[in-house]
């Protein structure tokens, strides 16, 4: 039996009487309250999530940018020292290895934050394929990961707003940590790198200033009813980028892995393509289930926000357009849905 | 929100965690406090059509929250005389009031007798103790 690894936040969660489960080897809080009540906080003021699962890699040497601006899909010449960028690691077929973000930590240095279950994976794929004059390391255990987001989050922190995709060093609550202006959740909001050892002082601080601790089950429906990806359900390695609806961070002008099998997807048009879609009648959608005329569900919630069933999902490229009907099989049941622009969810400007 | 862990006396159980509280010659039917609090806040109730039979130890609808769906299995046989409508468009009913508001439908029963067979609040409070 594989023992489940925990985050240095384990007690801190049981002692909320946290919901516990297996989460891509790790034991991590699903829900305190409930997952609605959690999703709600969020979109209204803020909350924290422990993503310590979470793969961090260093990259350094000096063929680490060639090597990186190789197997990575977007550009990472765009960005520079105190820049973060959302990219794929891209297999020959322009399937997707793993989504994830590179922080230009100083030239020549990289952070790479990947999925916790595609860890290894990323690992092997680097370290084979880097060039001589980059060192790869494994940095995962030396830190942890919280995700504060929400409207309110940064100012419940104290710190400066600062655009999206940037990052620093600063202190919060007299503890240093990297705050980095991503997330998960379409909010406004931090992820912060802290060192292992100071992980429960960090979250003290972050709940002592009313920010609500929150498990994976709302990282999940926040991050649907705003259409980011899952890898392992929206994409994969047998899923490409351009019918995933990730060409915006695939520089086809350059060179990287499965470009040329890219810019044919791109210029013969995918015969299907991921969309998201919101349901007509009663149910909830779940990852797998039949859409008639050849697709099928990766993802599917109930959405807190709009009260009823959401997802996203494969159809042929005919089916695609925003506003084409649906109709999806609940358990025998076919269901209405139809096809939605992204965002499936959008807060009402005041 | 969700109300506090009681099993009632007065209700007979499943070991699927359903109960039924039998009126004469019909059963009220619903999921225990256990059941509501494995699943979380309901958000979708798949109800039988009035006028179909139910059978006992089958499933008889949907009850899903977030992140699960679960059958409804029926301790009793009969037929569905009524769907609670009220847990339809608010299915978190169930965790607020599993017993009371939250019931899910009442069947006419075929076989009284059947109900010899299921669990009284402290047998099914052994069940929950041994999970």
């Amino acid at each position: 039996m594989q023992t489940l690894r925990r985050t240095p936040l384990y007690e801190r969660h049981s002692a909320l009487g946290a919901r516990m489960v297996p989460f891509a080897g790790w034991e991590m809080p699903v829900q305190y309250e409930g997952v609605i009540p959690e999703h709600r906080a969020v979109r209204a003021d803020s909350g924290v999530f422990d993503v310590s699962h979470m793969g961090r890699l260093e990259l350094e040497g000096p063929k680490a940018p060639e090597s990186l601006q190789r197997l990575l899909s977007n550009d990472l010449e765009r960005i520079d020292e105190g820049g973060a960028q959302y990219t794929l690691l891209t297999n020959e077929r322009g399937g997707i290895v793993d989504d994830l973000i590179v922080y230009v930590l100083q030239k020549g240095r990289y952070l790479l934050i990947v999925n916790a279950s595609n860890k290894n994976a990323v690992y092997d794929w680097i370290e084979e394929r880097a060039s001589a004059g980059s060192d790869l390391r494994d940095v995962t255990d030396d830190y942890a990961l919280l995700a504060v987001q929400g409207p309110r989050s940064i100012e419940r922190l104290g710190i400066a707003d600062a655009p999206p995709f940037t990052f620093e060093m600063s202190e919060i609550g007299g503890i240093e940590c990297m705050v980095n202006r991503t997330g998960y959740t379409g909010e406004k909001g931090v992820e912060l790198m802290v060192m292992s050892d100071q992980a429960v002082e960090l979250w003290d601080a972050v709940v002592g200033r009313g920010v609500v601790p929150c498990g994976l089950g709302a990282r999940d429906t926040l991050r649907l009813e705003v259409c980011y990806p899952l890898h392992g359900n929206d994409i994969g390695p047998d899923t490409d980028a351009i019918s995933a609806g990730l060409g915006w961070v695939c520089a086809l002008d350059k060179d990287f892995t499965g470009v040329d099998e890219l810019r044919r997807i791109k210029a013969e048009g995918p015969g299907r393509r991921l969309v998201p879609f919101m349901m007509d009648e009663p149910g909830v959608p779940r990852q797998g289930m039949a859409i008639e005329g050849g697709g099928e569900v990766t993802s599917g919630t109930h959405s807190p926000m709009l009260d009823q069933g959401i997802g996203m999902g494969y159809v042929p490229a005919e089916q695609a357009e925003a506003g084409t009907e649906l109709s999806i099989d609940l358990r025998g049941r076919p269901r209405r849905a139809r096809v939605v622009k992204k965002p499936i969810y959008e807060r009402e400007e005041d | 929100m969700a109300a506090a862990e009681s099993y009632p006396t007065d209700l007979l159980y499943h070991s699927a965690h359903d109960w039924a509280r039998i009126e004469d010659d019909q059963a009220v039917l619903g999921i225990t406090w256990y059941a509501q609090d494995a699943l979380g806040e309901l958000v979708h109730f798949e109800p039988p059509e009035t006028g179909a039979t139910v059978a006992k130890d089958g499933i008889y609808g949907e009850v899903e929250s977030v992140k699960a769906v679960s059958d409804l299995v029926s301790p009793l046989s009969g037929e569905v005389i009524e769907v609670n409508q009220k847990v339809v468009d608010a299915p978190e009913t169930v965790n607020d009031d599993s017993y009371g508001e939250g019931w899910l439908i009442r069947i006419r029963l075929a076989n009284p007798s059947e109900a010899d067979s299921l669990l009284d609040a402290d047998a099914y409070k052994a069940l929950l103790a041994e999970q």
